[in-house]
């Protein structure tokens, strides 16, 4: 049963932070879009931690941000309370993160779908594909209906067969409270895609009202907190704090005595879950030593008295979580009012992908987020943003959209997606970013923003504010190099900031990378029109904070440029998609078998796959070079 | 112009190098004629180089002159590889090779990789498919013998040391890396005068390294190895079955200002002096008596001893007299000796329980000099008393000596790397900063020992610390 009414070009499947994306991104290129969803009222849904950005994850918000989706600005309109990690070190690890109004923000991303032109959103559950010669042309409905398109995005979350654990208690559901995804990984699995099984768990939340939060120390955001879109100007949000409180030697007990019905400890649970982000239980199994974990109650909104108890993921029985909770300084008294659990859902082995997020063996079929083993929100929207592009591009019979690892921690992402062979959920860090130093959350506009532009994803007045931008980053550096002021003036301004004199003439320029030197020392204190223009407003603010980095930064940034040099001659050498890796007999039978499987796009995407040596790879060149 | 992966200029040693033969030290690159010109001194002074012309000179490292040798260029891409190339014929020996190979490098060019001169032809068009598959296999027969070269002990020891080091690269990696992307988390964070100290501490023993390579015997002048016995027990042979069966010797230098002939040979990488005493001390009376206080000098300036014996025939007065005063010297410590038992093809007369050599830590070795036999088992000898017995590789403790030009090279770039990882944290540059230069040490360091992921650094943090908050 055809339903008629309508052929589109892109069909999202979820309407989570990946599915969001992709729509909006799809509709935006001028597809006409539908979105699928299971509920339409958890469209947007944060299942877990009340919160966008964090550590490399910031990154990857500012990076969706600049190629002109929607994630960024949503926070920027729903965040409770912001700020700016790191902020003691360099520029490059800085990363901004946001409490969120769960609720808001939800409503907001709503908002925007509903309110784009060519998107449709409707509420179904997706059971299959269709494809005809390799090539997908639809989607089955549990209804039995089926509807006709030209590309599929699916991004199904930990809905795929989900299956939640409390204690030995189990039951099926897509999250909690939600129906499980029935149907769809058998039909993808009858189109030939392996699959595996992964693992991630959340907390207990608390009724605040039962809570003392006068025993716990006091968590505030920035007293200037910073939007995450560069089209944000400020944020207007009421802002929030977060509490901090930790486990006791009395709950390592309870957690411990409660083990014996642990879903984790007798077996029940059979995938993989993530090693960077444990449940309490783990925590204190692997490290008995340490007698208390910091735990932070994280609101769950403006309007709902929940607190997330972070730190604190747990799939203990219900009695042991109620028990171990009340072990904790604040929370003697406290009532849960959702139990924390674990969750194992299926996932594809993402190494079946492209680094268009294009499945290898199906044209115009996509996955994005958690289908692909990825954990978080960040991750998955950029993912469903690179699928939302390379999806239209491909409509429009466009080249694909690939970012490099050296451009964006999306690249690194998608990169790592492809020819990593992930076996735990995958999370962004900024030391996988081999070009941290370059890839920072500031300088993301830079990076991807006439990206952006091309697809039309980013206007152009905010588009040619960027231009301008960059214009005066550029002239100011120059300026700064040619600018030489007297040496008496110089040293009084150094010797106020208590810096180590000049005895020869320098250039701001240079004088700008030593330790401790920044520009705001020299504005208002050397007269030239140079500091002047670089004075007020939010562009030169941004401007100045960019002219410095660079400048302060070069011989590092000059490192890794090198490296991305070294390694852009092997990113640019393209691989033949039906290149036969079994006719060379000097490969290694393990190098042969994992080049064949993942076919790699690029002569350095073969290079990182694990086993691959660099004799295989000058092996492989060779007979690449003879084609 | 080069389509290939690197437009640097590489250099190597273009083997295999014939007995006595000539060897040819290989450049190509862009930058191969103007290392050329740095180190070579041209007998006609032009110093215009034409394609296809051999030049007379010498090669010079500063006021010394290295050897005299004969130059061609090649300007691409009428070269094998395509590119610029320059091919110095010297008068061969390991030792006079080596040290021009290192001339060059210092002068900018690299260390080329196995088969890498064959890549860059194939890659720039000049040899067709059939020779590339050849190539092909070649690169890979080539890694696997450099797979089994480090299993040898003198790399086996590098390798162990230079993991060692690697591995403290990771930890202080992962500690820094913890603190960038775990700042949230409530660990302890690190003291930078602990990540100093114990950076200054990698770059230190590096640095013991680097200089074991720049004073190291072994490269430098080769080890001292001196052939004695009485007249007729097969000195001769013996040595020429060590030069047969070592296909890398090099050649034979008449001594000059010295009194002996010496021979060059390789035994399992380790370059010997070999002091023939053989020649003089068979001659006639006189010269023979000239010979002896020659070799007794020979053998008290020698590093190893050989000290042959003749398994046909009882022990006579004189093989008892050399044999006290070679466990004499051996008692004193500074001189490893092997015994040797030559001619076992023959009847056996020898009664080798009255000298005591059995005592010593490396028992005698039985070999026939004449049927090539038990050359392996001496080989083995040779290089356990050079790294066993006197330690005549000066080690203190667990020195390691570095014998290959591109260990040295990737040594010196993990230097410059740690160094400008001290200066980053004396100028308090945040950890990011510092990893880059960490990350490039263990990337030089990986070029010895093989490659360091971000996944090794983010695996050391959770096996090591408590995460997740």
């Amino acid at each position: 049963m055809i339903l008629a009414n309508k052929k589109y070009d892109v069909a999202v499947v979820g309407g989570g932070h990946a599915g969001c994306e992709a729509a909006l991104a799809s509709a935006r290129m001028g597809m006409k879009t539908v979105l699928f969803t299971m509920d339409i009222s958890t469209v947007a849904k944060m299942p877990c931690n009340p919160a966008i950005g964090g550590l490399a994850k910031g990154h990857l918000v500012r990076e969706i941000d600049a190629l002109g989706g929607e994630m960024g600005k949503a926070i920027d309109d729903t965040g409770i309370q912001f700020r700016m990690l790191n902020r003691s070190k360099g520029p490059a690890v800085w990363s901004p993160r946001a409490q969120a109004d769960k609720l808001q923000y939800a409503l907001r991303m709503l908002k925007a779908l509903e309110g784009q032109n060519n998107l449709d959103i409707k509420q179904s559950m997706v059971v299959g594909i269709n494809t005809k010669e390799k090539r997908v042309t639809g989607v089955k409905l549990f209804t039995g209906a089926e509807i006709d398109c030209r590309a599929v995005v699916l991004t199904t979350g930990t809905f795929l067969n989900g299956l939640i654990h409390i204690g030995l208690f189990q039951y099926a559901a897509g999250r909690d409270g939600e129906f499980p995804a029935i149907g769809l990984t058998e039909d993808l699995v009858s189109h030939g895609f392996a699959t595996g099984r992964l693992k991630t768990g959340t907390p207990p939340r608390i009724d605040g009202s039962t809570v003392d939060l006068n025993v716990m120390e006091i968590q505030n955001g920035d007293e200037d907190p910073r939007p995450f879109s560069y089209q944000t100007e400020k944020i207007r949000q009421e802002q929030v704090p977060c509490y901090l409180t930790k486990t006791t030697e009395e709950t390592h007990r309870i957690i411990r005595s409660g083990l014996d019905r642990s879903p984790l400890y007798t077996g029940k649970i059979i995938g993989v879950g993530p090693r960077y982000c444990p449940s309490v239980e783990v925590k204190i199994v692997r490290f008995p030593d340490k007698t208390s974990h910091q735990l932070y109650l994280e609101p769950e909104g403006l309007y709902t008295n929940e607190y997330y108890l972070n730190g604190f993921a747990t799939s203990l029985s219900e009695d042991v979580q109620l028990k171990a909770v009340r072990s904790v300084a604040g929370l003697e008294n406290a009532e849960l009012t959702r139990l924390g659990y674990a969750i194992e859902y299926d996932y594809f082995y993402p190494s079946q992908l492209n680094t268009t997020m294009e499945t290898k063996d199906i044209d115009l079929l996509y996955f994005a987020g958690q289908i692909n083993g990825t954990s978080g929100y960040e991750e998955a929207a950029a993912q469903g943003m690179i699928a939302g592009i390379n999806a239209s591009l491909k409509i429009e019979g466009k080249d694909p959209f690939v970012l490099k690892r050296s451009e964006a921690y999306i690249g690194v992402l998608t990169d790592d997606l492809v020819t990593k062979e992930i076996r735990e959920p995958y999370r962004m860090f900024t030391s996988l970013a081999e070009h941290r130093l370059s890839l920072r959350q500031d300088n993301a506009d830079m990076r991807l923003m006439d990206y952006g532009r091309e697809f039309g994803l980013i206007d152009k007045d905010t588009h040619a504010y960027f231009v301008e931008k960059r214009g005066l980053i550029t002239q100011y550096i120059e300026e700064l190099k040619r600018l030489r002021p007297e040496i008496s003036e110089l040293n009084r301004i150094l010797n106020r900031a208590e810096l180590a004199g000049l005895s020869e003439k320098e250039s701001i320029y240079r004088l700008l990378k030593r330790p401790g030197v920044t520009i705001d020392l020299f504005m208002d204190r050397i007269d030239h029109p140079l500091f002047s223009g670089m004075g007020g407003g939010t562009l030169m603010a941004s401007v100045r904070n960019q002219v410095e980095i660079d400048i302060k930064y070069e011989g590092y940034l000059n490192k890794q440029r090198q490296q991305i040099e070294k390694m852009r001659r092997m990113e640019d050498y393209l691989i033949p998609e039906e290149f036969n890796y079994e006719a060379i007999s000097s490969l290694s039978a393990e190098s042969s078998e994992k080049l064949q499987r993942i076919r790699p796009r690029s002569v350095a995407q073969a290079s990182r796959i694990a086993g691959v040596s660099p004799s295989d790879i000058a092996v492989l060149l060779v007979h690449l070079k003879k084609r | 112009m080069s389509t290939g992966d690197g437009e640097d200029t590489i250099a190597a040693i273009s083997t295999p190098v014939g007995i006595g033969g000539i060897s040819i030290i290989r450049m190509s690159g862009d930058a191969s004629i103007d290392i050329l010109k740095k180190v070579f001194k041209d007998e006609s002074d032009k110093g215009e180089y034409k394609s296809w012309r051999p030049y007379y000179g010498s090669i010079r490292d500063g006021d010394v002159t290295l050897d005299h040798v004969l130059v061609t260029i090649f300007r691409e891409p009428k070269s094998y590889t395509a590119e610029d190339m320059v091919e110095v014929s010297c008068h061969g020996g390991m030792y006079v090779s080596r040290r021009i190979l290192e001339l060059l490098i210092r002068h900018g060019a690299r260390p080329a990789d196995p088969g890498e001169f064959t890549k860059r032809a194939f890659l720039n068009g000049r040899i067709d498919l059939s020779q590339a598959e050849a190539v092909a296999d070649l690169i890979e027969a080539r890694t696997e013998a450099g797979l089994q070269a480090s299993l040898q002990q003198l790399d086996g020891k590098l390798y162990e040391n230079v993991a060692g080091l690697r591995n403290e690269l990771i930890s202080l990696c992962s500690m820094m890396e913890l603190e960038l992307d775990f700042s949230e988390e409530n660990i302890q964070i690190t003291d930078a005068e602990d990540i100093s100290a114990r950076i200054a501490a990698v770059l230190t023993t590096i640095v013991n390294m680097i200089s074991s390579y720049d004073r190291g015997k072994i490269i430098k002048e080769g080890i001292k190895l001196v052939i004695v016995g009485r007249p007729n027990v097969g000195k001769s042979s013996l040595l020429n079955a060590l030069l047969k069966e070592d296909r890398a010797i090099v050649t034979s230098i008449p001594g000059t200002t010295r009194d002996f002939l010496e021979e060059q040979l390789d035994i399992s990488g380790i370059l010997f002096r070999a002091v023939d005493t053989a020649g003089i001390a068979e001659s006639g009376d006189i010269v023979e008596i000239e010979g002896i206080s020659r070799t007794r000098r020979h053998t008290e300036t020698a590093d190893l001893i050989l000290h042959v014996l003749d398994a046909s025939q009882p022990l006579t007065k004189d093989d008892h007299e050399i044999a006290e005063r070679m466990i004499e010297r051996w008692k004193k410590r500074d001189t490893s000796i092997v015994c040797v038992i030559n001619k076992i093809d023959l009847d056996e007369k020898i009664d080798i329980d009255s000298i005591a050599y059995g005592e010593m830590n490396i028992p005698p070795v039985r070999i026939s000099a004449k049927n090539m036999t038990g050359i392996t088992d001496l080989e083995k000898a040779v290089t356990e008393a050079v790294f066993k017995d006197r330690g005549i590789v000066k080690s203190q403790t667990d020195e390691v000596v570095i014998s290959r030009s591109r260990h040295l090279h990737a040594l010196r770039r993990a230097q410059d790397a740690l160094e400008d990882a001290l200066l980053g944290i004396k100028d308090s540059m945040s950890s990011e900063f510092i990893v880059v230069d960490l990350r490039s040490a263990m990337e030089s360091l990986g070029e010895i020992i093989g490659e360091v992921t971000s996944e090794d650094i983010l695996n050391h943090i959770f096996d090591n610390f408590c995460i997740g908050k």
